[in-house]
């Protein structure tokens, strides 16, 4: 699994940038299964990213 | 009470006091601070923070009232911007991890309706462009004519970038009733942020939006590596623009962009800013917009509603995430300051 911020592995180093207040903020941008660099839409109350192998995730899905 | 403590009150400031010559001036007779005295507000001594608030949450509520303004706000066209604005995760010219995406007219109608549905009266549509050009526009004419058509009557802004006098034409035409494009910070620190337009170029614009009769929006970011004395300079070259409204972002460090690493402001340092730039601009609607979240956390966005603000932008930014919508709501309704309702706007 890639880290939806930088797109480095998850497990791989410490991520600092990736964990804090100011990635709380951020849409994911790198998708989670190949960290290809994703088209993110944010809107008033959500966002939707699409990767062009794994297709569409959106934060109504994330958070259920 | 000891001499220095004394002085710290509220009654018994000395004359030349900087709160005191405000009170008189802005509170009293709704005039701006100056340069000179917005940097020795700058430079209070942090236990003086909260009679500035104070003073600015008068001068908020005798020259503009109780009344907030919420705004909700969309990108329509996302990054890929071929300018180079240090700050700026949309510029294409540095490695950001940000796409160039496009909405599409049922985005937009779906984006102003969820707007409409926390009460704002306001809805901005704003584009990563140096300006626009005919395609853009085309956009922006068929998704006001959805969101009518959807029945939707929030009030439509725009931020489209640098424009020429047919385009604002244009805009004026559609119904765009207001036009942000930010000044983003002091005349003196422009070319440090931005090389490839000047600030003299933006300024153009907003004369040109004035003129044609729309509402002017223009503020900037704090926290760029500006001196305290650009913020004074910069509160002030605001002030003679005299825009129906400032919105006040406080940077979100982007990565890849020039400023990745800068810190962000300090939250006392923040409020310190959104009560001196009240005080240069009495009458002027004051937005709180990006990076409060980070700067100043919740208690602090409640300080700056008190201390000055009176217009908020809720939910999401552009590219970065705020807080719910509702959150902000509930803030809004704990400190009883009532929304601005869209009967009051047109
Ligand atoms: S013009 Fe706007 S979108 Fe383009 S780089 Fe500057 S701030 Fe970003």
């Amino acid at each position: 699994m890639y880290c939806v911020h930088c797109g480095r592995p998850d497990a791989e180093g410490e991520h600092p940038g990736c964990r804090g207040p100011r990635a709380a903020l951020e849409p994911p941008r790198f998708c989670p299964d190949c960290a290809r660099r994703m088209v993110v839409q944010v809107t008033p109350v959500g966002w939707s990213a699409r990767c062009s192998r794994h297709g569409d995730t959106t934060s109504a899905a994330r958070t259920g | 009470m000891t001499a220095a403590a004394d002085e710290r009150t509220h009654d018994s400031a000395p004359a030349d006091d900087v709160l005191a010559v405000a009170r008189e001036q802005v509170l009293e007779r709704g005039v701006g601070l100056t340069e000179q005295q917005v940097l020795e507000v700058l430079r209070l001594a942090d236990d003086r923070l909260d009679d500035l608030l104070a003073l600015a949450h008068e001068v908020r509520m005798r020259w503009c009232g109780p009344e907030v303004e919420v705004e909700g706000i969309i990108s329509l066209k996302t990054g890929g911007c071929p300018e180079d604005c240090h700050f700026c995760s949309q510029s294409g010219r540095f490695p950001t991890p940000v796409r160039s995406a496009w909405l599409d007219i049922p985005g937009l109608v779906e984006a102003a309706r969820q707007t409409a549905l926390t009460g704002a009266t306001e809805f901005c549509i704003v584009a990563a462009v140096r300006g626009p050009d005919a395609r853009l526009l085309s956009q922006v004419r068929d998704g006001i004519k959805a969101i009518r058509e959807s029945g939707n009557d929030i009030q439509i802004a725009c931020s489209l970038g640098m424009l020429t006098q047919e385009q604002v034409d244009e805009l004026v035409a559609m119904g765009v009733h207001r036009y942000n494009h930010n000044l983003e910070t002091a005349r003196s620190h422009f070319p440090n942020v931005v090389t490839t337009h000047s600030w003299e170029e933006r300024w153009d614009t907003l004369r040109m939006v004035r003129e044609a009769g729309m509402e002017v929006c223009s503020g900037g970011i704090l926290g760029m590596g500006e001196t305290a004395e650009q913020r004074a300079e910069f509160a002030v070259q605001l002030a003679e623009l005299d825009p129906h409204e400032v919105p006040m972002n406080f940077l979100i460090p982007q990565p890849g962009t020039p400023y990745e690493a800068y810190e962000p402001i300090e939250g006392r340092e923040a409020l310190k800013l959104v009560g001196a730039f009240r005080l240069a601009l009495p009458r002027t609607m004051l937005r709180f917009a990006g990076g409060r979240e980070l700067t100043l956390g919740d208690l602090g966005a409640e300080k700056g509603m008190l201390g000055g603000v009176n217009a908020i932008i809720v939910g999401n930014y552009l590219t970065n995430l705020g807080r719910p919508a509702q959150r902000d709501l509930d803030m809004l309704a704990d400190l009883k300051m009532p929304i601005k309702a869209l009967s009051d706007t047109l």
